[in-house]
């Protein structure tokens, strides 16, 4: 079997004993990266030498018990800054930019000992639902080549479920860790907003955006979610709130939790495999002694008209700062100020990031902002007040990730809408701030994964992962391989 | 309402982001779908509910103002496009290459 085969605390227990080392692991990553990268196209940046240099590093230092994540190679979705690393958030605007600093995960990847590999592709600053809209490549489902592997963390997602790392950081504005995760059938959690720091990830949509892990086992995923978690100052927005040991609830047992699934989420318009497979799973949790009801989120269905109003809006303030002065593109097809902005501009996004920029910034000009913005703000309310009355009798909900399983590359790409609506059942969870998680729990008659979505309270995403763990320890999705 | 191939114009302007006549119209259209979508949120009774902009209780992030080292500024510099003299280049303001006042 090969190394990259094994989870963490195996791979843990090997470089504890001294059987493996760092440099082991860590070569074996760009041996497997290098078998599958032509087909599966996960990466932007490759950084083999500076991991190499880490791992020989951790190795002299010595592993100890201590630190499961010590010595062991993570990729980074490439909206996460990198201190001299090529940084380009799958965009032409930021194709040479070298950040002169290290986003606050990365330095808490690095005081964990952890070993960047390198940088991931991702639809264009984070928007899109299928990886289609990088500027680089197009990144494929390893399940199926001829499927995307969803988005915008596609490239996070793939390279996880083709083994070429056993973990990896994507980002989730609107479902983009969780939906990929689901086409790729991995493990993806979107954290509580504010969990952990947003300091150094290339904004997209600030009220929503979080940083989170992507892996094979839920309980690799509670412990990289231990490593990137806290308060940080520079982030405004961080959550001054304890964080727990997430492996703390992975015992098994979920006797009692109380489950709710939203009637909505099994509405009309599913792929019949997918409601097939999330309803099995609702028979799992009974067997495994859970109580399990039916209850409603009224206003989900209002969703993504909020969220792409507001999604949009913050986003075209946030990328104003594209302006070809101070860092990125800039046109050479100038004569004057005004042309470095609009060329600039016109020339360094692509399509989809131009579409979002328009709507946020109609929405918000004069005249248009009480019709568009704030009715979407106060409908926004409505959908948080939805989630906090179901908590108020239930420890999770229940409900899958996405209607589908990943559907093919460039059938979706022409139609906007169509893609929006794949993303009806993640986005309220970012509205609302509350942590989400897909794991997989079956496959479609292609052989493609469907991914089951457990929503949590805000900051309890101790309760998502015990549930998730219980739902893997009794079932076996989670250990099929696609062939690559 | 539908939007309209001079409001598209208009935005375009705002966002400092420039179109070929038919990227216009392709915009436009596609941007009325998406709109049309977005009006569906007049079918909710919104009277007297706040506006949610941040999800968590948190009011003000203060720190204590104190002097902390900034970033070293030919750090600053190595991304930019064109210097000269430590300070960022940009063309002329004016169309006729005579900088402004």
């Amino acid at each position: 079997m090969s190394l990259l085969e094994k989870d963490l605390s195996e791979l843990h227990n090997l470089l504890v004993s001294k059987e493996i080392t760092s440099v082991d692991v860590t070569k074996a990553t760009f041996d497997r990266i290098r078998e599958t990268e032509e087909q599966v196209g996960s990466f932007i940046t490759l950084d083999e030498e500076h991991a190499m240099e880490l791992a020989k590093n951790i190795d002299a230092k010595g592993i100890t018990t201590d630190n499961v994540l010590a010595g062991l190679p993570i990729g980074i979705k490439d909206n996460i800054v990198t201190n001299g690393l090529k940084t380009t958030a799958a965009s032409r605007m930021l194709e040479n930019f070298v950040p002169i600093y290290d986003a606050t995960v990365m330095e808490k990847i690095y005081q964990a000992d952890m070993i960047p590999v390198g940088k991931l592709n991702m639809d264009e600053f984070a928007m899109g639902g299928s990886t289609e809209t990088s500027y680089f490549k197009k990144t494929k489902n390893p399940w199926n080549l001829e499927k995307v592997p969803g988005g915008s963390s596609g490239g996070s997602a793939a390279a996880v479920a083709s083994g070429q790392v056993l973990m990896s950081l994507g980002s989730d504005t609107g479902g983009s860790i969780r939906q990929p995760a689901s086409f790729t059938g991995i493990v993806g959690l979107k954290p509580t907003y504010g969990r952990v720091s947003r300091y150094g990830l290339i904004a997209f949509a600030s009220s929503l955006d979080q940083i989170g892990p992507l892996t094979r086992t839920v309980r690799d995923n509670a412990y990289v979610l231990n490593a990137i978690s806290g308060y940080d100052a520079k982030d405004g927005t961080s959550a001054g709130v304890s964080v727990p040991d997430f492996t703390a609830k992975l015992t098994g047992d979920i006797k009692g939790l109380k489950i709710g699934v939203p009637k909505e989420y099994l509405a009309d318009g599913l792929q019949p495999e997918v409601k097939e497979a999330v309803l099995k799973a609702i028979e799992t949790y009974k067997e495994l002694g859970a109580t399990v009801e039916e209850v409603s989120l009224p206003h989900s269905q209002y969703g993504v008209a909020v969220y792409y109003i507001i999604a949009s809006s913050e986003a075209s303030s946030n990328l104003s700062r594209f302006d070809g002065i101070r860092y990125g593109y800039r046109s050479e097809n100038v004569t004057n100020l005004e042309d470095v902005y609009i060329n600039s501009r016109s020339e360094g996004f692509g399509m989809e990031v131009k579409r979002r920029i328009m709507l946020g910034t109609f929405a918000l000009s004069s005249g248009y902002y009480d019709a568009y913005f704030k009715k979407a703000g106060q409908v926004r309310t409505l959908i948080k007040q939805d989630f906090e009355k179901v908590f108020e009798s239930y420890d999770l909900i229940l409900g899958p990730a996405a209607p589908t399983t990943a559907y093919g590359i460039g059938e979706k790409l022409d139609n906007p809408l169509t893609m929006y609506l794949n993303d009806i059942l993640t986005i309220p969870v970012n509205l609302a701030g509350n942590p989400g998680i897909s794991i997989p729990c079956g496959f479609d008659q292609e052989g493609l994964p469907i991914g089951l979505q457990l929503i949590g309270k805000h900051f309890d995403e101790a309760t998502i992962y015990q549930a998730a763990d219980a739902f893997e320890q009794a079932t076996t999705f989670h250990q099929e391989r696609p062939n690559l | 309402m539908a939007i309209n191939e001079e409001q598209v114009k208009h935005v375009a302007k705002l966002a400092k982001l420039s179109f070929k006549e038919e990227e216009i119209s392709q915009f436009t259209e596609k941007l009325d779908q998406i709109i049309q979508m977005v009006e569906t949120l007049e079918q909710v009774d919104t009277t007297g509910v706040p506006i949610t902009t941040h999800v968590l209780d948190t009011v003000n992030a203060f720190r204590e103002d104190q002097a902390e080292e900034g970033t070293d500024r030919d750090q600053l510099m190595k991304n930019v496009p064109t210097s000269q003299d430590g300070f960022i280049k940009v063309p002329a303001i004016m169309d006729n290459g005579e900088a402004g006042a």
